[in-house]
């Protein structure tokens, strides 16, 4: 029996089995991004009731904060990159890390020192690679990151953020990630953190719905310090959430195109495995028919 | 008398919501009373507990801290992570 068909029929094997991996892979990446799609959405009460508390403060105090407050001289500058921890999600971690290159060659090219501070375990390899030595690095829930990971990250970056630069500080924050707009587009952002803007919702305000005069407890600078960080954890960790929705749904795109293709590939190499067979079984005639005849003729 | 509109908020997840006729919970100077018809108020909230009272009984939640903001009889008490094992459903 030929070698071949022998050979096309391992191929199509091994094809079978990477499909039944990929498939599952693609269903298991659609049932969560469903779920992380939900995380998004849950979120955004908290942001929205913390937002609207913090432009309270803005509007009816003229209190000057430290995180709000641009440091006059920026010299080190801390990027967050956020990444997956697996791969198999298509180009997706590639093109964060390709937009963090990007904003630190231009941060550099300003003269500032870059801080990388790192979440997902591809973004971390990358930088070992490179032996460049990240602030802090972070691995092991991109794909379902939890509000203590935010809360984790956002009291180290305060932390830095408040400490004289000379010691280690650092004077503003941006963060890499990428925002999750539909099913099939995510794109690469870059947000800049630290020091605070405060942005308001989209929609303007109704008549009716002007901020009250607010008496704070127990004073205007005491709430905004309470309130700050945790305004930078919550925005931090809608980011992780975008962040996380967006690598599911690049997952589950990359392996239904890799499902796709090995069926295409299955196809080829059966219509090769018939062909080869066909082709043995008429060799077999012919040598039959040959021989036959070559007896016929020697009597 | 009118009432309250409380919601009860945690960074992940909008805890509980509805009418209550008083809100009581612990601020960083001291124990915090809202009835319907309070002044607009920011105000801080220490670790402790949250308590409403809402049709008659009272429910309650554990927070780990956060604020309490209250403007025309809209309460919402915000929390990173809260316990609202006591909130009933």
């Amino acid at each position: 029996m030929g070698a071949q068909i022998r050979e096309y029929r391992q191929r199509i094997r091994t094809v079978t089995a990477t499909k039944k991996i990929t498939r599952a892979m693609e269903l298991m990446a659609a049932s969560r991004v469903v779920r992380a799609q939900q995380a998004v959405r849950e979120s955004t009460p908290y942001a929205r009731a913390l937002t609207r508390a913090v432009s309270a403060v803005a509007t009816f105090s003229n209190e000057d904060h430290p995180l709000t407050t641009e440091h006059e001289d920026v010299r080190r500058a801390a990027v967050v990159i956020m990444t997956s921890d697996r791969g198999l999600a298509g180009a997706y971690s590639s093109s964060v890390i390709k937009e963090s290159e990007r904003l630190v060659a231009a941060l550099r090219e300003d003269g500032k020192e870059v801080v990388p501070y790192l979440l997902g375990r591809k973004v971390i390899g990358y930088y070992r690679f490179r032996h460049r030595e990240p602030a802090a690095e972070w691995s092991g829930s991109s794909e379902k990151p939890t509000f203590e990971l935010a809360r984790e990250v956002g009291e180290r970056l305060v932390a830095d953020f408040t400490t004289p630069t000379d010691e280690g500080g650092i004077d503003e924050v941006h963060v890499v990630f990428t925002r999750f707009v539909t099913m099939v587009t995510q794109e690469p952002d870059v947000i800049r953190l630290l020091p605070l803007e405060v942005v308001e919702g989209e929609e303007a305000p109704d008549d009716d719905d002007l901020l009250p005069l607010y008496s704070f407890e127990p004073g205007a600078g005491q709430v905004l310090d309470a309130l700050l960080p945790k305004y930078v954890n919550a925005r931090l960790f809608n980011c992780m959430l975008q962040a996380a929705a967006s690598e599911l749904a690049a997952r589950q795109r990359a392996m239904k195109s890799a499902t796709d293709n090995a069926e295409e590939l299955i196809k080829k190499y059966t219509r090769l495995a018939n062909q080869a067979r066909q082709a043995e079984i008429t060799q077999e005639i012919s040598e039959i028919v040959g021989g036959a005849s070559a007896l016929a003729e020697s009597t | 008398m009118s009432s309250l509109q409380v919601e009860l908020v945690a960074a992940d997840r909008k805890v509980w919501e509805g009418e209550a006729s008083q809100v009581s919970a612990r601020s960083i100077e001291g124990d915090l009373g809202i009835l319907p018809g309070h002044q607009p108020l920011l105000c801080v909230l220490a670790e402790g507990e949250v308590r409403v009272n809402s049709g008659g009984s009272w429910r309650s939640a554990q927070i780990d801290g956060g604020f309490l903001s209250v403007d025309h009889d809209r309460v919402t008490i915000v929390a990173e992570s809260v316990d609202a094992s006591g909130m009933g459903s």
